[in-house]
């Protein structure tokens, strides 16, 4: 390695952490993500022009190829699949890691870690650790993509002896990373990815679809980690440094998602509520407690009356894809006067930030859309929420009832505006699989029905 | 003996000692590395890059908590295109002239990378060209 050549690479992690800072404000976003993406180009660059890449054709044709397809899948996917797209992106980075590891395996000399059959032990060790997280991020995400994709089931998977079965394959992976600094065998190495590949596929299953921003944000993480672990390989500060910033990043997301549901990373690996709350929230009847139902003109009456609105969204509004009749429906109250925000939690939604790109997308300007923190003491001097397709982000059982499995998750404190609107489709229970006892306040109102379709039917109404 | 045999004697003679210099040297550069294996207790790199690694992921911790939650999504997509930085050491197995394994590996790699690549910065600029201001 040359200084010029690392000193280029040292531009480029440079450069990677500013498209990172960038993103401080959606000001300066843009800039930094072309700052990350001119720190890619110098990294190519320079390693391209290295004296031992001789042979230009087969990486081009790899560049062209894959940028072809991945430009045309980012100009083509709808905003409401990006979940799925960045989970499917994750497992890319985790197969390319287990690629590089291999490739650095079967010609140590290129790397100069040793000769074939006689690695250096170190960079064993890391390139194992490499390509191991590698292949967990690779299965894991597509298990991931899958869930979010609904290909299958977004139901937590579960089934006896599950944790002993991960730990001893976690203990067997130990094993065969020491056979293969003992032997450099070909063998252990190969089983080490399959083992890995498995592992991957048994720790996302048995987690529900709700908490998949955890998850993505966690394979977020694994795939900087991975890059990590083979920059220690090849000796490569660049890769070192980048991996480094995306671990921590995924870590800081996937604890900010935790936080927000007040469970605990391993709670959410390890399985919390999900299967059995639900069925029991099924057989609880509603009692004879009132539940007030009401129509669209109702709401569109009860809105156009109001001084303040805020918006509750939640995945429901994804999943309906409302964001844009709910933009329209804004701005015909805001021509009247009236002051309409949104109000965003932090894991509303399927990844981290979601409903702020759907909103962003239908034209709401970012100024209108708050955190939980900047808007929640604002409730109370609000004349209407407007909730949709949102429900366990605003159950205040999570600040009064201790036996909750929700208890202590931080909530929008909706239930302090003069009147609470609720579009849902049913009385069901969120996914936490608890009532929300909102629902039977005298102040709230409830809209059944399909979010677009409520929304719009209140758009008509407030026409006419 | 004529000239043209102890000519080409010669000439066997002098590959053979380049051959010799070239092994030793190999040897050197061997001996070399394992003294430094033994004297650091790993590979010399090791030490460095976990300096390295340190310092960058209190780069990256502070950097991220400076990203607005509203950004969330775009930090994802933009952290996700950068992991794949990963493409230099595919760069480096896809380089060699001829045909062989690592090659084979190290072009998937390079593949696999630009998708995430590409599709990872534009799918970010799309996100963050939907961030507007208020009129």
């Amino acid at each position: 390695m040359t200084p010029v050549s690392e000193i280029l690479y040292l531009i480029a992690a440079v450069l990677f952490i500013l498209s990172i800072k960038g993103l401080a404000h959606p000001k300066s976003a843009r800039r930094g993500n072309i700052l990350g993406a001119a720190g890619m180009m110098l990294a190519v660059l320079v390693t391209v022009f290295k004296p031992n890449v001789l042979s230009y054709s087969a990486i081009f044709t790899a560049m062209a190829i894959g940028g072809g397809i991945g430009a045309f899948i980012a100009l083509k996917i709808k905003m409401t699949a990006l979940p799925q797209l960045v989970a499917g992106f994750h497992s890319l980075v985790g197969l390319a890691a287990v690629f590089v590891a291999a490739a650095a395996f079967s010609s140590p000399t290129a790397y100069g870690i040793g000769i074939p059959g006689n690695i250096h032990v170190g960079s064993l060790i890391e390139m194992s650790l490499g390509t191991a997280i590698g292949a967990v991020t690779f299965t894991g995400s597509l298990v991931a993509f899958g869930k979010l994709q609904g290909l299958i089931g977004g139901k937590p998977l579960r089934f006896q002896g599950q944790h002993i079965l991960n730990l001893v394959l976690g203990i067997f992976l130990v094993g065969l990373i020491l056979w293969l600094c003992e032997s450099s065998s070909p063998v252990a190495f190969w089983l080490i990815n399959i083992l890995a590949l498995s592992l991957g596929i048994l720790l996302i299953l048995p987690i529900g679809g709700a908490d998949m921003p955890v998850v993505v944000s966690m394979l977020n993480s694994y795939s900087g980690w991975a890059a990590c672990g083979i920059g220690f390989t090849l000796e490569n500060n660049l890769l070192v440094v980048t991996g480094a910033l995306v671990g921590s990043s995924g870590a800081i997301l996937s604890y900010i998602m935790c936080k927000g549901m007040n469970r605990s990373l391993l709670n959410v690996i390890f399985g919390g509520f999900g299967a059995e709350a639900t069925a029991d929230a099924a057989d609880k009847d509603t009692g004879d407690r009132n539940v007030r139902t009401g129509s669209a003109d109702d709401a569109a009456f009860l809105m156009q009356n109001a001084s303040s609105v805020i918006i509750v969204p939640g995945y429901g509004m994804a999943v309906a894809q409302s964001q844009h009749a709910l933009r329209e429906m804004s701005d015909m109250l805001k021509n009247r006067g009236i002051k309409v925000r949104y109000a965003i939690h932090p894991v509303a939604g399927r990844m981290p930030g979601h409903m702020n790109v759907l909103l962003a997308e239908a034209n709401v300007p970012y100024d209108d859309v708050l955190e939980l923190d900047e808007i929640n003491r604002d409730f109370s001097q609000t004349d209407v929420a407007f909730v949709i397709g949102a429900n366990d982000i605003t159950n205040p059982a999570a600040k009064t009832d201790t036996s909750s499995p929700i208890y202590g998750m931080p909530i929008l404190e909706v239930e302090n505006a003069k009147t609470v609107l609720f579009v849902k489709r049913s009385m069901a229970a969120g996914y936490a699989g608890v009532d929300n006892e909102l629902f039977f306040r005298p102040n709230t109102m409830m809209l059944f029905g399909d979010a677009k379709k409520m929304v719009e039917d209140i758009l008509k109404a407030m026409e006419d | 003996m004529d000239s043209t045999t102890i000519a080409a004697k010669a000439s066997a003679l002098s590959e053979a000692a380049t051959a010799l210099a070239g092994q030793a040297g190999t040897l050197s550069h061997e001996i070399t590395n394992f003294a430094n294996q033994t004297a650091m207790g790993g590979h010399p790199y090791f030490l460095t890059g976990l300096t390295v690694l340190v310092l960058a992921i209190f780069v990256g911790y502070h950097v991220v908590w400076s990203v607005t939650p509203a950004l969330h999504s775009p930090l994802m997509a933009v952290t996700n295109a950068i992991s794949s930085v990963i493409i230099v050491g595919a760069l480096v197995a896809a380089g060699p002239r001829g045909m062989g394994l690592s090659k084979i590996e190290g072009f998937i790699a390079v593949l696999l990378a630009s998708i995430n690549i590409f599709g990872g910065f534009i799918v970010t600029e799309r996100m963050l060209a939907m961030f507007r201001k208020k009129k």
